[in-house]
């Protein structure tokens, strides 16, 4: 299966990468990671980049990276549909104060209109 | 229209809709046991974006984790945990509000008992700005919210989240 990760820079995002690399060693996936930086604050991208890249490598996994350019969520659904992948992986969220799931507005965007399978990660 | 306050502060004693002497205090660590009987039973529809957790062995986890801080106040009858409702910080100086409500309970005026109070024991420890998600589908719970001042600050997404700023007491 072809599988496409969205990874938001964030330490919720390594999870998602974790549990991403850890079910494709299991099946068999062909990866690909989709990175952005996080909207709000000024995350520097190819700092993103390597640390993706150091989990790949680390997992011996080897894997296309690719940078998202302008908004994130409606460019992740454009590029599983344009590449025709199976699946599309994004972090479902993370926990407000008291242990609330707060959906962020990019899983949500994906969630309503992926024509993909979506699987949130958490 | 919405109530103003001040808000009454815990500890008080009030007789629900169906009768039942309903007592509302501050939690203690002492609460912790009847707290989490109250969860174990709590009927799994009514659960609010994941919590009370599922999983009754991560109840109690949960409960640690949020009663460290904040305020936390409890409705009972006959001496069992039938309401919890709590002031969560968050790291910008703010407080996140959730109540839950047995649903043995519900319907019979508690919750907004429990909230008033809860306003109540804000106003007391000075705490200004609350705030709360809520998925947008509860309509009791908005009705609540609303009629104790909340306001819809972000209705773009599945949940609503509302704030509301208390006056100082």
């Amino acid at each position: 299966m072809r599988v496409l990760v969205g990874i938001e820079g964030s330490e919720e995002s390594s999870t998602v990468l974790r549990n991403a690399i850890e079910r494709a060693l299991e099946a068999d996936d062909e990866l690909t990671v989709a990175i952005f930086a996080k909207h709000e604050r000024d995350q520097d991208i190819d700092h993103i980049e390597a640390t993706v890249r150091d989990e790949l490598t680390a997992a011996g996994i080897d894997a296309a990276i690719h940078r998202i350019e302008g908004d994130p969520a409606s460019s992740l659904v454009a590029m599983a549909e344009r590449e025709g992948f199976d699946q599309l992986v994004i972090g479902g969220g993370r926990d407000t104060p008291l242990g609330k799931r707060y959906l962020g507005s990019i899983s949500e965007y994906v969630l309503l209109n992926a024509d993909v399978t979506v699987r949130l990660e958490r | 229209m919405a109530e103003t306050g001040p808000f009454p502060a815990p500890p008080a004693t009030s007789t629900d809709r169906e009768g039942r002497e309903i007592v509302v205090d501050f939690a203690t660590n002492d609460d912790l046991e009847g707290l989490v009987d109250m969860y174990a039973t709590f009927d799994p529809a009514q659960r609010a974006q994941g919590i009370p957790p599922a999983h009754p062995e991560r109840i109690e986890p949960w409960l640690k984790t949020v009663l460290d801080d904040g305020v936390h106040i409890i409705a009972s009858h006959d001496g069992c945990v039938i309401a919890h409702a709590m002031l969560v910080p968050d790291s910008d100086g703010s407080h996140e509000l959730a109540i839950f409500v047995h649903q043995d309970y519900q319907g019979a005026g508690n919750g907004r008992t429990l909230i008033r109070h809860l306003l109540g024991a804000a106003q007391v420890e000075a705490i200004e700005h609350i705030w709360l998600t809520v998925e947008r589908w509860n309509l009791p719970a908005l009705e609540l919210y609303k009629s104790v001042g909340f306001e819809t600050v972000q209705a773009d997404r599945f949940d609503l989240e509302m704030a509301m700023s208390l006056p100082g007491s």
